[in-house]
Parts: C-alpha cells; sequence; structure tokens
C-alpha cells in the first residue's frame, strides 16, 4: 500500500478553487518532488497536508496509510507522522525554542499513548540533532525563530523533523531564502532522515534544491493537478525549457 | 455664591459619609491627623463617588458599581485569624518577611518581626498615628500630590491601620518584605489601609503586597501605599490582587523617585469583581531607571483597571511600561496611562506599551495611551495593541502535534511573559508564571 494517496483532491481557499482534482500516489520511502510555476497551488497542497485553517477540501481525499487525514486535526495529523516544514517558519517569542520541542515531542508521544521523555533524554536528542545542523544550544535557549536569519530558521524547522521522526514529511520550498552554504547544511539534514519508512513530499519552483535532494520522482503541478510526472531528468528539462508549456496544457 | 451642581447623593456616598462620621472619634490620629482626616473627607464629600463623566474615571464608573458602601471592618477575632493564615500562599515559597493584616487590621501574632535588618524600621500605621511618628508628619498625603483622587481622599480619610516602613540610607534589606492583606470577614465590608515606605539614599529594598479576599463576598477594599525612594536607592515594588474573589478592589501607588534611582514596579491583578489599580509616579531626580510592569489576567465578568501617570518633573531618567491584559468571558480590561514631560526635563527617555489579548469575542479592551510633553529633547512613545490570537502561529505549533488548548496556554504564557520576566526576584518571577499557567489550566476545564 501507498504511504500516501491523494485521490481527486479539490480546495477553496477565500472562495477561490485552487486545487482541482489533484492525484499523487507517493509509496513508502520514496521522495516526490512537486515543480511548478507560482500560483500553480504548490504552497496550498503542503497547508492543506497539514491541515491548515481556512484550507477547505470540497471533495476527494488525503489518504495516509489509508486513513483519511482530512478529518483530524493539525495536531492528531502531526502525532500520525505529518510533518510540513513551512517556507516561512513562524517567529513566537516568549517560548523558547527547547520548551517548544519539548511540548510537541511530549504531545505527539502522548497522543501515540507513550512515555513522555526524561530530560537527559531528551537534551541529549537535541544536542545530537542540533549538533548535525550546526545549530549551538544557546539559540535554543531563545524564543522560537526568534532573531533567527533565514538559513536559521530553515535549519531549525530540520532540526524540528530530525527530533519527531514523522513518517511523512512535506517540505515547502524549503530552499527558499537559502544561500549556497545553508542549502548544502538543511540538503544534508534532509537526507539524513531518508529511510524504507520515511517518504518526503519536497515542494519546490527551482532545480538546484533537486541536486542536492535527489528525488525518485518528479511531478508537475499546474492550476491545481499534476500535469506531467517524470524521473529526476524532468526537472533538468524544466530548468532549460521553463512552466509555460505546462500553464498552457492545463489552459 | 455659587449653585451647588451635585444634586442627589447615592446610597453609598450617604452610607460613607455616616460610616466616616461614627467612625471619627474612634479612628487613630491626633490633631493633626484629625485635621487631615477632615479635610480628605470634606474633599471627597464634595465630589462625591467617581463616575463616568469625571475623565480619569471614564471607564470605570465607580458610582455605578458600587450601589451601596459596605460597613468599616470590625476587629478580627480568632476565626477571622485563623482564615487568615493561608493568605499570601502565592508567594509561601518566597523567603519574605511577612506582615499581615487581617480585615485591615495589622496581627502581630501573624507578623515576623523577629530580627530587622540594620537600618530596617517596621511600625503598624495605626500605632504610628497614635504616638504622632515624625515620618508621617513629613510623608502622610504629602509623597505624591494626588488632586484630590476621590480613592486618595477617601483613604486618608478612613485609613485604619498598615506599614509604616522605614529603610535608613545606605541600608541593603535583602529579605523582601511581604505586606499580606486579607479580608475574612464573612459578611461583606469596607476596608482602609494605608501604608507609607521611605526608602532613603541609597538604600535596597523589595517591598511586596498581596490582597485577596473570601471568594463570594463582595468586601470593599480601599488601599494606598505611599512609597518614597531616595537619591541612588534601589526599591523593588510588587503589588499581586490575587484569588478567588469578587472584591470591590480600589489601589493606589504614589510613589516619589529621586535620582540615580533604580525602582521596578509590578502589579499582578487576578482578583477581584471591580479593581482600580492606580500608579501615581513622580520623577524628582536625573538619571533615574525605571521600570513599570503590569499583567492582568481576567474571566466571567471581573473588570480591571490600571490608570498610571508617570511625571517627569525632572529631565534625564529613562521609563519603561509595559502593560499586558489577557480577557476571557465577559470580561472587560481598562488600561489608561500618561508621560507627563514637564518643561525643562530635557533628556527625558520614556515608552509605553500596552497589550491586550482577547480570548473571547465577548471581552472588551479598552486602552488610553497619552504623552504630554513640553520639552523639546525628549524620546518618547506609547504604543496599544489588543486582537485575538494569531491563528497562524496556533497552527505552528499545532503541526507539531500540540494540542490547540496547549498551543493558545503556550501563546499566552508568552504574552504575559513578556512582562513578568522583568520582575527580578527569580522565585517571584516562577510563582507569577506558575499561577499563569493554573489560571490558563483552570480556563482549559
Amino acid at each position: 500500500m501507498a504511504m500516501l494517496e491523494i485521490k481527486n483532491l479539490h480546495v477553496k481557499v477565500d472562495g477561490k478553487q485552487i486545487l482541482n482534482g489533484l492525484n499523487l500516489t507517493v509509496g513508502k520511502g520514496e521522495v516526490h518532488a512537486i515543480m511548478g510555476p507560482n500560483g500553480s497551488g504548490k504552497s496550498t497542497l503542503a497547508y492543506v497536508m497539514a491541515g491548515k485553517a481556512g484550507y477547505e477540501a470540497t471533495d476527494g481525499a488525503i489518504l495516509l496509510d489509508g486513513e483519511n487525514v482530512l478529518e483530524m486535526q493539525p495536531d492528531e495529523r502531526a502525532a500520525k507522522g505529518v510533518f510540513l516544514a513551512f517556507q516561512y517558519p513562524m517567529e513566537i517569542p516568549g517560548v523558547a525554542t527547547m520548551t517548544f520541542l519539548r511540548t510537541a515531542l511530549n504531545a505527539q508521544r502522548k497522543q501515540r499513548g507513550e512515555a513522555e521523555l526524561s530530560t537527559p533524554d531528551f537534551l541529549k536528542l537535541v544536542r545530537d540533532a542540533a549538533g548535525k545542523l550546526e545549530i549551538n544550544m544557546d539559540m535554543l535557549r531563545r524564543g522560537v525563530n526568534v532573531g533567527f536569519s533565514g538559513g536559521e530558521k530553515k535549519r531549525n524547522e530540520i532540526l524540528q523533523m530530525a527530533l519527531l521522526q514523522p513518517r511523512l514529511c512535506v517540505l515547502d520550498e524549503t530552499d527558499s531564502g537559502l544561500d549556497i552554504d545553508a542549502l548544502k547544511i538543511v540538503s544534508d539534514g534532509v537526507n539524513r532522515l531518508r529511510s524504507p519508512d520515511r517518504s518526503m513530499v519536497v515542494i519546490t519552483h527551482y532545480q538546484r534544491l533537486l541536486d542536492h535532494i535527489v528525488p525518485d520522482v518528479v511531478h508537475v503541478l499546474s492550476k491545481g493537478r499534476i500535469v506531467k510526472t517524470g524521473g529526476k531528468e524532468l526537472a533538468h528539462e524544466l530548468e532549460a525549457s521553463g512552466y509555460a508549456q505546462f500553464q498552457d496544457d492545463a489552459a | 455664591m455659587k449653585a451647588e451642581l451635585r444634586t442627589v447623593k447615592t446610597a453609598a456616598e450617604l452610607s460613607l459619609a455616616e460610616s466616616y462620621a461614627a467612625a471619627k472619634p474612634k479612628l487613630p490620629g491626633d490633631g493633626k491627623v484629625v485635621a487631615l482626616r477632615e479635610a480628605a473627607f470634606k474633599r471627597f464629600d464634595a465630589q462625591g463617588l467617581p463616575h463616568r463623566r469625571v475623565e480619569a474615571w471614564k471607564y470605570t464608573d465607580l458610582r455605578a458599581m458600587m450601589r451601596e458602601a459596605k460597613p468599616l471592618a470590625g476587629l478580627p477575632d480568632a476565626a477571622a485569624k485563623a482564615r487568615a493564615k493561608t493568605a499570601g500562599s502565592l508567594l509561601a515559597d518566597m523567603d519574605a518577611r511577612r506582615l499581615m493584616f487581617v480585615d485591615g487590621v495589622f496581627v502581630p501574632e501573624l507578623s515576623d518581626l523577629a530580627k530587622l535588618e540594620t537600618g530596617l524600621e517596621i511600625r503598624p500605621l495605626a500605632q504610628s498615628l497614635a504616638s504622632g511618628d515624625p515620618l508621617l508628619a513629613t510623608h502622610l498625603g504629602r509623597v505624591v500630590p494626588s488632586d484630590g483622587d476621590p480613592a486618595v481622599t477617601l483613604n486618608t480619610a478612613l485609613m485604619s491601620d498598615g506599614a509604616v516602613i522605614r529603610v535608613a540610607a545606605g541600608a541593603t534589606v535583602e529579605r523582601p518584605i511581604h505586606l499580606v492583606f486579607v479580608a475574612t470577614a464573612e459578611k461583606p465590608v469596607s476596608i482602609f489601609t494605608r501604608s507609607l515606605a521611605v526608602v532613603e539614599k541609597g538604600a535596597r529594598v523589595m517591598l511586596v503586597e498581596s490582597h485577596e479576599g473570601a471568594a463570594g463576598v463582595e468586601h470593599q477594599i480601599n488601599t494606598a501605599l505611599e512609597l518614597v525612594i531616595g537619591e541612588g536607592a534601589h526599591a523593588d515594588h510588587v503589588k499581586i490582587i490575587g484569588g478567588d474573589s469578587s472584591m470591590v478592589h480600589v489601589s493606589t501607588l504614589m510613589a516619589a523617585i529621586g535620582a540615580r534611582a533604580r525602582y521596578n514596579d509590578f502589579s499582578y491583578t487576578t482578583g477581584g469583581s471591580v479593581v482600580r489599580n492606580q500608579l501615581f509616579l513622580r520623577f524628582d531626580g536625573e538619571g533615574t531607571l525605571a521600570n513599570i510592569r503590569g499583567a492582568t489576567l481576567l474571566k466571567g465578568s471581573q473588570h480591571a483597571d490600571v490608570t498610571m501617570v508617570a511625571d517627569h518633573a525632572a529631565g534625564g531618567c529613562q521609563c519603561r511600561e509595559v502593560f499586558k491584559t489577557v480577557l476571557d468571558d465577559k470580561s472587560r480590561g481598562v488600561f489608561q496611562g500618561k508621560i507627563i514631560v514637564r518643561q525643562g526635563s530635557q533628556k527625558t527617555d520614556a515608552k509605553m506599551m500596552t497589550n491586550s489579548l482577547l480570548l473571547s469575542d465577548e471581552a472588551e479592551a479598552n486602552q488610553k495611551p497619552e504623552l504630554e510633553i513640553f520639552a523639546d529633547d525628549v524620546q518618547c512613545g506609547h504604543g496599544a495593541t489588543s486582537g485575538a490570537l494569531d491563528e497562524n502561529l496556533k497552527f505552528y505549533l499545532m503541526a507539531r502535534g500540540i494540542p490547540e488548548k496547549e498551543a493558545e496556554t503556550l501563546l499566552v504564557q508568552a504574552f504575559v511573559g513578556d512582562a513578568i520576566e522583568g520582575v527580578e526576584h527569580a522565585g517571584l518571577r516562577d510563582a507569577l508564571m506558575d499561577d499563569v499557567v493554573a489560571w490558563l489550566k483552570a480556563r482549559g476545564t
């Protein structure tokens, strides 16, 4: 069974139809890239998977291991293993990153009926994961993402992903705002999390991220539906020819 | 002859006049104090209880909110003192010198006056009034003239007891002094307490006041503190109006702050059905650093008003004011803040911020920040915001697996924590944060 199966998904935002019957199947352990021009519905797809309010699915289903997540609250989806790495991570002054990470981790464990982590175990986990992403512990004592550069925020997203160990990772334009060095740190972080039990949906406008996180399958999204599917070479084709042809096709 | 504009007195005003007339002969104090009380009551009586057409009381119409005045509290009996023992428990873990006032009366057997630090003097106000304490003669009613504020004039007329504290020049009092005011009477009563603290040149002290009443009993509390902070002194003042209480509580702080001093003030309000917390501050000398902060958390139909006037009578002081209000259900929060910079008070650096967080569609926030600036080389500013919790932040937390209620709790904690972080005493800071968490937990059920 596929880990993720999106069937005939229709989504409205502010009364406007954004996704028009999107179908997508991602097998266990696979990395799929979703590419597409601005306004094609990429971020909408990311948000509707995570359960953001205001993203109304009018038809279709999102099945994670055969279970429709559309009826679930965002926190229930997270506990089931859905993780969205935000394009623009939020700053939360007054909530220390450590408190945030610990609350999130324990909330998910609780929902799954697991015991809370002890303080030493938690600290060790964070220290190891943060070290690999070149995040120093002082940063984690500050408010969530407060005073972080764009690159630091993205690294913090990947840190959360590493700690929460989701089954399905959705990366929304994780490359935006990153310089080459930061892109490498973030991509290495993502690649370390690739595993036969974990699937990923990598949403990006540019092919350059896919040089680092090499996908198994590439899809082109246009006007709210998948219009072409291919191997990783499709990303290079797009880089050369642009999105114009698909926008015409779908019209 | 001028025409008398006020015609009909309310029932509450009439019974206050009766209470005053009956109590006058028994209230502590000699000739000078009697004259002070008499002048104050006349002033009060001429204007009556403040109402919405009095600009400073626009949002807290005390005349409407106080339909009747409760009788003056009697002396606490043994049962009242026994009930008072649990008061001030929010700060139980803090090693503080506790002074207990039960129904407005100092209770020595529940207080700690042993081994006073060098340079520290503490006396009950009633005793000081009766004995003609020179400290009172110098300061009482003179620290920051409150322009006939009705709450203060009524307090001066009817003050029964309180604390008189002196910290001698250069003395450092490490252990915080905690004034515990608790109303325990089973029937509603009126209580008028007044305190005076003089922190002399270069001295260091932390004063905490906590006020609480019994649940469901509509006590009427009027309390005031006059605070003199000398040159180079370092004073912290914390006021907690808490507990599960239905009291009508009017509190006034009048503080005169000398040159090169450090002053930190924090007000924390969760209790009371109607609360008016007034802060009248005056900066008398240059080079002072002050942090004035507050957090208010209201639910049900609670009403709380913070009214602050910071008067920069001298230049070159830096003052930060941060007030946070969290409003649930049908509660109403009021903040009025005025910064006055007098002509010649150059290089004043004063910034005021007030934020209200509305957790319910029916809650109401009234915020009125004002600047009155007569000097031309100053840095002053104010800001006011009110709004609901940020849905985007909530989604971010929930997307990481944190359930909605817990996400809200974290965000409210962060909102309030911004002000509580300003409390220097770590133990007190933690106790306040714990109380916020408990308040939020109670909300969830």
